[in-house]
């Protein structure tokens, strides 16, 4: 009596009945939100006067690249299944430390890689504070939101123009294609930061571990990855993209303001999910959040286009459309489930 | 409430004493509690009837994380309630009518179950992740809230409807009553029935629970309409202290603050075992918190980085991890699953 | 030709607050052979493996790897240093390709970059060296559990161990599969590596291990030559005491009681479900256990589910009583009194979180509804009589049932359905991974409920067990119901039921 006992059994090979839907199946969040911008586009277009400009696709760009900076490091951590709430306090801290260290006579060339170290030290201390100590990404970093939104109230309540000539210069820098057809260097800056994140997440080993953390941390461990160095990396990449994304609003606004990015960690988190990542990890592109974050600058486009709207209409209407996206994308990877 | 729950509470309670005595040194008379006009008054008082909003929304918050979820969207209820009951009452040929307050907080309230509803929907039936199915009426129900009230401040006069937020009844406060009320219905409700454990199953593993015949669908539902109402009364409440309705101000950023007391209460962020009692507790610490701030005379700049530390000590004291490397000796058996990092 | 052990283990104490895991355990292990550890659920040999790979640390002892000392920080550096471990569940990542799952960690790299196409054409080769042929870019949980539990067998093959761990690699296997997978274990032990193996299947065991390593309560029993040791003597040392229980079942003659009734409780009609299950005829009478048997993949879980409504069907009636119904939702097929015990223990059955209390009356309270909450005393009285019917231990109601051992978290599971008085219970895998004693008690349990007048319909991947117990065997194979053979008898042998399942016959 032995269950062992092989029956006389035809060797076993496993059928791929399905194996291009399978293969297809995980790029169709990212298709669908390319479809829906494509739309936008096309409606925008349609509807309004000098929307088919070149210079108002570069101006989602131009006046969006801080967001796509921080929405690619946020990409990071919400691959590993976790959330970094802190970012726009960092941005608004980085802000405010720029332009008082400027303000008060320091170089360009000791604030800009100080404020980068300060945005990277806050990250790397909420990802210990995650790995070391158990406690929860959303609560760790709205500690750390807090911490950094309160630091740079304490440091100043006011709004600081910023004068230092190499700010200003960035700020003006243009990079022409054409009469009228140009893109700030903050759009270099960010796309360079997209490029090295999606090279990273799909060509390295720290990548592929971020993908396999959030699709079983557990096995990863087993597995022999380094999670635990991983997880701090994820939320230190978040914390220097912050950071860098501060600098680029600085760029921007040419002011540091306790105020500023309120409320931008809801709009990173925003972009990355539109752009098909799934919030519980292992699943989605970094290319997928710059059209996320594609989609919310051409929301607002289109609003300013309109005209006649009042501010609470964009609300609105960022709402209605996260719910369309949300909903038709989930409807979309239903059926080819 | 097991020995388990206590234990988990013990810090939180600590720190809220800590808190508490703290500001004796600034402030001799923060004990004390006078009887003014019929009514009580001193500090104490004023911690309670400032928590008073935050531990509704927390209330609320702790059903909707008990069944794995979460409510971003609270905020923006309270914003939608208020402006509705000041529109409402503002209307009205006789502001004072107590009649027609009713009607106002009826029809806030109905509303805020409205929110609540497709909130549960899209989370249980269309099956969108909470805090992105919330997200969406975080930030449409702030835009829907300014529309109402064209963006400027409603202010409204009336009596009855002041009573809610700013009244008194046998001297205590009656938006403390109100609280009272709401928190031991709700645990009787939901610890006298089945509700509690349902709820705890279908957060700590849906699979077992479907298979196990329970309808996750109606009391996830239920969650969120639960969250909803109780944001609609702490707004109602919100508004009515202030006599107006202010669509920016009312529940700004009351969703971080809520679930910060949901999990100084003991309740994990994954779903399945909750503590009301805890929450309630949370929400009071962090009043304690913006008072003392308050007292203590820091400027109000600090608040955030003083609320930063306490939430950071308070983590800290409830990860197993954390005490497990302070206090060698005192590790809980939550702190060795198989899937623990090595030490 | 003994050499000298290449691992080797003394006095190992762990302990846990409260619990002495392993208690002066030695343990050696020599290259170029199957090492067997084996012991009763509990009795420490997860533990040992755990501590072996520094996924613990220990109290006291030594452990030497080559002759030299070596205490590990955790798997990876286990791994590096030539430990490689299988476990029991499934750990790989579902979300990444087959290939990432095999080489993740250590990817074929050129300046920093990894470098699939190389990655993907050697996973190619590693499997195809295993009888697999794979898509190996699709991501990995579009494949079965057993394929899963191969490309990981696969992985840890890979990585060249000296020493190479098998947690109960085959317990998710069916029989061609744990033959190809021993073949490869006969080669790999030419090869000079050393394999630690655990398994529940004790002719397994036989038919490779060549030495044998006894653990019981956590401390060491002894260390014996297979060869050396008969079955009866190994299951004695493993539980300290006789199997009385197990072959007292065994003499049973199988009949149902005359007076079953004649009307089944369950028929169905063509029912069926595209890609699960193909359309089947099946009628179940109360007093009657219907056996499922069939190998891993042949569709035993998916029938089963669909009796339940845990799955829709698409094809085909189903008739309760005679009445046709269409089964929406596992409450509905639980108000007909259907009850359903998961094979996935842990992620479909008990809710580890909550009390055995809780977990034993949760589906007797879901089918009242949360508005009528079962009395207080009620409950006790209830979970008082299964604690003490089924033996689960600890026999505290309050204890969480994640630190219940697998059998006892079965006999949870069991004693949940059985509060709801069901007429017809299905139980899908009750005796898997878990140690002998509860498994007899658990068959034991079914044949009384049987006898009892219950409908009882079995699934297991072991063809002993279902022959034991059943009255009549639903054989499957590729998704389709192909014979019913009567065993009201008892006389039908293994050989039959697999001929069937191997040349497909349609009766």
């Amino acid at each position: 009596m032995t269950d062992v006992k092989a029956p006389p059994q035809p060797e076993v090979t496993v059928a791929t009945p399905h194996k291009r839907r399978r293969a297809d199946r995980r790029h169709i969040p990212v298709l669908a939100t390319l479809a829906l911008l494509v739309l936008m586009y096309s409606l925008g277009v349609a509807n309004y006067d000098n929307f088919s400009d070149t210079q108002v696709l570069l101006n989602v760009f131009v006046d969006n690249a801080f967001l796509l900076v921080v929405a690619a490091g946020m990409t990071f951590v919400i691959l590993t299944g976790g959330i970094d709430l802190s970012v726009g306090a960092v941005v608004a801290l980085t802000t405010v430390v720029a332009a008082t260290l400027l303000n008060d006579g320091w170089p360009a060339a000791v604030v800009l890689p100080l404020v980068l170290l300060i945005g990277t030290t806050l990250g790397l201390g909420m990802g210990a504070v995650i790995h070391y100590f158990k406690v929860e990404p959303f609560i760790a970093t709205l500690a750390g939101m807090f911490l950094a939104r309160g630091l740079s109230l304490l440091i100043n309540r006011n709004s600081i123009p910023i004068t230092d000539p190499f700010w200003t210069a960035m700020a003006q820098e243009r990079i022409r294609f054409g009469p009228g057809i140009f893109i700030s260097t903050s759009v270099v800056i960010a796309a360079v930061v997209v490029l090295a994140g999606a090279a990273v997440l799909a060509y390295t080993r720290f990548g592929r571990t971020v993908y396999a953390i959030g699709g079983n941390a557990d096995s990863a461990l087993l597995m022999g990855l380094p999670v635990g160095r991983t997880r701090i990396a994820v939320y230190t990449i978040s914390g220097f993209c912050s950071a860098l994304g501060g600098v680029l609003l600085s760029f921007y606004m040419l002011s540091g303001y306790s105020l500023h990015a309120q409320g931008m960690e809801l709009d990173a988190i925003a972009a990355v999910v539109i752009g098909g990542v799934i919030l519980t990890g292992g699943s989605g592109y970094l290319f997928g959040t710059v059209l996320g974050v594609l989609v919310l600058g051409l929301i607002q486009t289109i609003i300013t286009f309109q005209g006649t709207l009042s501010s609470w209409w964009t609300k609105i209407v960022i709402g209605i459309l996260l719910f369309a996206f949300i909903v038709l994308q989930r409807l979309v990877t239903r059926r080819a489930r | 409430m097991t020995p388990l729950v206590r234990h988990r509470l013990f810090w939180p309670a600590v720190v809220l004493v800590l808190l508490l005595v703290s500001n004796v040194f600034f402030a001799p008379r923060f004990f004390t509690i006078t009887l003014q006009d019929g009514h009580l008054y001193g500090s104490l008082i004023d911690v309670l009837r400032s928590a008073t909003p935050l531990a509704l929304v927390a209330l609320g918050m702790t059903m909707v994380i008990a069944t794995g979820g979460i409510d971003l969207s609270v905020g923006s209820v309270m914003a939608i309630s208020g402006a509705v009951a000041c529109l409402f009452i503002g209307d009205l040929s006789d502001p004072g009518s107590v009649g027609g307050v009713l009607l106002a907080v009826g029809l806030a309230l109905g509303l805020s179950a409205v929110a609540g509803i497709w909130n549960g929907v899209l989370v249980s039936v269309i099956g969108i992740q909470p805090i992105i199915a919330t997200l969406i009426l975080m930030v449409a129900g702030r835009g829907i809230a300014q529309l109402l009230t064209g963006g400027q401040i409603i202010n409204v006069s009336s009596p009855p409807f002041r009573v809610i937020g700013a009244g008194y009844l046998l001297g205590v406060p009656v938006s403390v009553i109100i609280v009272a009320v709401v928190v031991a219905a709700a645990v009787l409700l939901i610890r006298r029935s089945a509700l509690g454990v349902l709820v705890e199953a279908v957060g700590a593993s849906p699979t077992a629970s479907r298979l196990a015949g329970i309808r996750a669908r109606g009391l996830t539902i239920m969650a969120y309409v639960f969250a909803a109402v109780c944001a609609g009364i702490a707004g109602l409440i919100f508004s009515s202290n202030v006599a107006s309705a202010d669509s920016n101000a009312a529940g700004n950023l009351i969703e971080l603050d809520a679930i910060l007391a949901v999990v100084i209460g003991g309740t994990a962020l994954t779903g399945g075992r909750f503590s009301i009692a805890g929450s309630v507790l949370g929400a009071v610490l962090i009043s304690a918190l913006d008072i003392t701030t308050y007292t203590i005379g820091v400027p109000a700049e600090t608040t955030l980085l003083f609320k930063a530390v306490v939430v950071v000590i308070l983590c800290l004291s409830q990860s197993a991890a954390f005490r497990a490397a302070v206090f060698r000796r005192r590790r809980t058996p939550a702190a060795t699953p198989a899937a623990e990092v090595p030490a | 030709m003994v050499d000298p052990p290449i691992l080797q283990m003394t006095g190992i104490r762990k302990t846990f607050p409260g619990v002495v895991a392993l208690d002066g355990v030695d343990f050696s292990l020599r290259p170029g052979e199957v090492h067997a550890l084996m012991g009763e659920n509990g009795a420490g040999k997860s533990t040992l493996i755990k501590v072996l790979t520094g996924v613990y640390g220990i109290d006291a002892g030594d452990i030497t790897l080559d002759g030299a000392p070596v205490r590990f920080g955790g798997p990876l550096q286990a791994q590096q240093a030539g430990i490689s471990t299988v476990y029991q569940e499934v750990n790989l990542c579902a979300n990444l390709s087959v290939a990432e799952n095999i080489f993740i960690g250590r990817e074929p790299r050129r300046f920093g970059k990894i470098r699939w196409s190389e990655m993907r054409r050697r996973s190619a080769e590693l499997l195809a060296g295993l009888d697999l042929h794979l898509d190996v870019a699709a991501p990995l949980g579009t494949y079965s559990l057993a394929i899963q539990q191969m490309v990981a067998i696969a992985r840890a093959i890979d990585i060249s161990a000296k020493v190479l761990i098998l947690d109960e690699p085959t317990s998710s296997l069916d029989a061609s599969e744990v033959e190809r997978l021993f073949q490869v274990m006969r080669r790999l032990k030419r090869d000079g590596v050393a394999i630690l193996f655990i398994s529940h299947f004790l002719d397994q065991v036989y038919a490779v291990a060549d030495r044998m390593t006894v653990l019981r309560n956590g401390t060491l029993i002894g260390e014996y030559a297979t060869a050396e040791l008969t079955q009866m003597q190994l299951v004695t040392k493993m539980i300290g005491k006789e199997l009385t229980v197990l072959e007292r079942l065994e003499e049973e003659p199988r009949t149902v009681t005359a007076d079953a009734p004649r009307q089944p409780i369950v028929e169905a009609h063509e029912l069926g479900r595209t890609g699960a299950i193909a359309p089947f005829e099946l009628a179940i009478r109360g007093g009657e256990i219907v056996g499922l048997a069939g190998l891993l993949g042949s569709g035993r879980t998916e029938l089963a589910r669909l009796l339940f409504g845990a799955d829709r069907p698409d094809h085909g009636t189903l008739k309760i009583d005679g009445r046709p119904v269409t089964l929406r939702t596992p409450r509905m097929a639980m108000n007909h009194g259907i009850a359903f015990s998961s094979e996935n223990r842990r992620t479909e059955g008990v809710v580890g979180e909550l009390s055995v209390r809780e977990n034993i009356v949760l589906a007797l309270q879901a089918s009242r509804g949360w508005s009528r909450p079962i009395p207080r005393r009620k409950q006790d009285e209830l979970v008082e009589r299964y604690i003490k019917t089924l033996g689960i231990r600890p026999a505290d109601p309050d204890v969480a049932v994640r630190n219940l051992s697998g059998g006892n978290q079965q006999k949870v599971l069991l004693a949940r359905w059985l509060i709801t008085e069901p007429r017809l219970l299905i139980v899908d895998e009750p005796t898997r991974g878990i140690d002998v004693g509860a498994k007899a008690e658990i068959q034991r349990l079914l044949v009384e409920l049987a006898d009892g007048g219950m409908a009882v319909l079995f699934v297991s991947a072991e063809l002993e067990e279902v022959l034991r117990l059943s009255h009549k065997i639903e054989v499957l194979r590729e998704r389709h119901l192909i014979e019913e053979v009567d065993n009201t008898g008892g006389g039908v042998d293994a050989d039959r039921i697999m001929q069937a399942i191997a040349s497909g016959a349609k009766s």
